[in-house]
């Protein structure tokens, strides 16, 4: 729903996400307003051009993180943190199960992609990887990387996956991992014919409107070349 | 606990732990905050033990800290740390405030994704074999000081006595070993961090965060 002022203006929204259309946290975040279904204003951070160091974006957030979150006076980044900040103020559609144990899994799962996938396939430590190793070694390094990662998360959900990573509702550990398997990889070759639960969980995942709405290619920001 | 046969009933939570592993750290302080007893199990990273049969045979996924309760396995430092939050809500870990709580969740966050990742033994050892020996230092003090920054400005409004104010909290428990390996594993200049500086003097006085030192535990090598 749209507020018009008198002269027909529209209200600010109160949330306004600053995001970039392809990076992964970015989309997690997006996924996760959607499914809470919170309106919010988009505000494209180029992080190519180093948008994120500009004075404009350091005077909203000094850190210079994105995704970076504004929800009225409060400003918070990093994904993980945005998603359960969401969780604990907006309750509709919960992002994690009641019971104890299946939260913990939820958990774990958002936590291997959050900090032992995406933090090492980041762009500036994929340049470090290309600029002082070599090129050709930035591919391996990701493959290497990932390949771990998802080889922890076959491990761990196989005993509680059902329609989604921890049951037949889409829970954190989906809002974390879906932007990685359902298209990211492609650039790097990656061969998910090795975790064949994640690729089922991907084709789950296309099929969901709040996912599909979060892709990188329905962004105002998503590159046309 | 005794039973009649006179032997030690097993405590109920058994923490998989590497005495110099930060992560493993940060459990030990959740733990001795909320007052739980629990049983250490050494697991040596350096010698690749987290590989073992027997180890796998208790987490196949072979990641250290690994938490036992009961049943239940859990691993990954965050994660246990908010299932200790969940299942022993004693010395609560997280204020009620939810602005409070996201700070809190920001900063737990710096120093697990922006920080203490590009410092794990697997990165390091890439770095030296494959950029330089000399490459080492260069990097970690990097990706420190950038994280650490991020820190002094996300905390300087927040922090009281602790990060967050004048209870310690989550992001305390995230700090404390991220800040203390800084500065003995690697050196690192904490001029340009006062309030970090603060907050490591103020933690080096609780006891619980002194007993979960990496020299206070049972596998720190005796010299």
């Amino acid at each position: 729903m749209v507020m018009m002022k008198d002269n027909g203006e529209e209200f600010p929204k109160k949330l306004q996400l600053y995001s970039f259309s392809t990076s992964p946290p970015s989309f997690s975040v997006r996924i996760a307003l959607n499914l809470k279904g919170l309106d919010y204003e988009y505000k494209a951070v180029n992080l190519f051009k180093g948008e994120q160091h500009r004075p404009e974006f350091l005077k909203i957030n000094p850190i210079g993180f994105i995704p970076a979150l504004m929800d009225g006076d409060m400003v918070l980044a990093d994904s993980f943190a945005i998603i359960l900040y969401l969780e604990e103020k907006y309750p509709q559609h919960p992002l994690l199960p009641c019971d104890l144990a299946k939260r913990a899994i939820n958990y774990q799962a958002a936590n291997f992609v959050c900090s032992s996938i995406q933090p090492l396939i980041r762009l500036p430590i994929l340049k470090y990887i290309g600029d002082n190793v070599g090129l050709e070694e930035k591919v391996p390094w990701v493959h290497k990387h990932v390949g771990k990662g998802f080889t922890a998360l076959e491990k761990l959900l196989k005993d509680h996956a059902g329609k989604y990573a921890t049951g037949d509702e889409i829970f954190l550990a989906d809002v974390l991992l879906a932007p990685y398997i359902v298209g990211y990889l492609q650039r790097y070759n990656f061969d998910m014919s090795e975790y064949p639960l994640l690729s089922r969980l991907a084709e789950a995942y296309k099929q969901v409107p709040a996912i599909q709405d979060a892709m990188p290619e329905k962004q105002p920001d998503f590159p046309i070349n | 606990m005794t039973t009649s046969s006179g032997q030690e009933e097993s405590k109920k939570l058994q923490l998989y732990s590497y005495y110099r592993s930060s992560c493993s750290f940060r459990v030990r302080i959740a733990l001795n905050l909320k007052g739980l007893d629990y049983e250490y199990k050494a697991v040596n990273l350096l010698k690749g033990e987290q590989h073992s049969p027997e180890f796998v045979k208790v987490n196949p996924i072979g990641y250290v800290p690994a938490l036992v309760d009961g049943d239940i396995l859990v691993s990954d430092s965050f994660a246990i740390v908010m299932y200790l939050e969940e299942k022993y809500p004693q010395h609560p870990l997280l204020p009620r405030d939810l602005e409070k709580r996201a700070i809190n969740y920001q900063a737990a966050n710096i120093v697990s994704a922006s920080i203490q990742p590009l410092q794990n033994l697997d990165v390091l050892k890439y770095i030296e074999e494959k950029v330089g020996p000399d490459a080492k230092i260069p990097w970690v003090q990097k990706h420190i000081g950038k994280g650490f920054a991020a820190l002094e400005k996300l905390l300087q409004n927040h922090a009281g006595k602790y990060a967050t104010g004048d209870d310690v909290f989550l992001a305390d428990v995230f700090l404390a070993p991220q800040i203390h390996g800084s500065i003995h594993r690697f050196n690192l200049d904490m001029k340009p961090f006062p309030l970090l500086s603060r907050l490591h003097e103020a933690y080096m006085q609780l006891p619980a965060f002194q007993d979960a030192l990496p020299e206070n535990q049972p596998d720190f090598p005796a010299t």
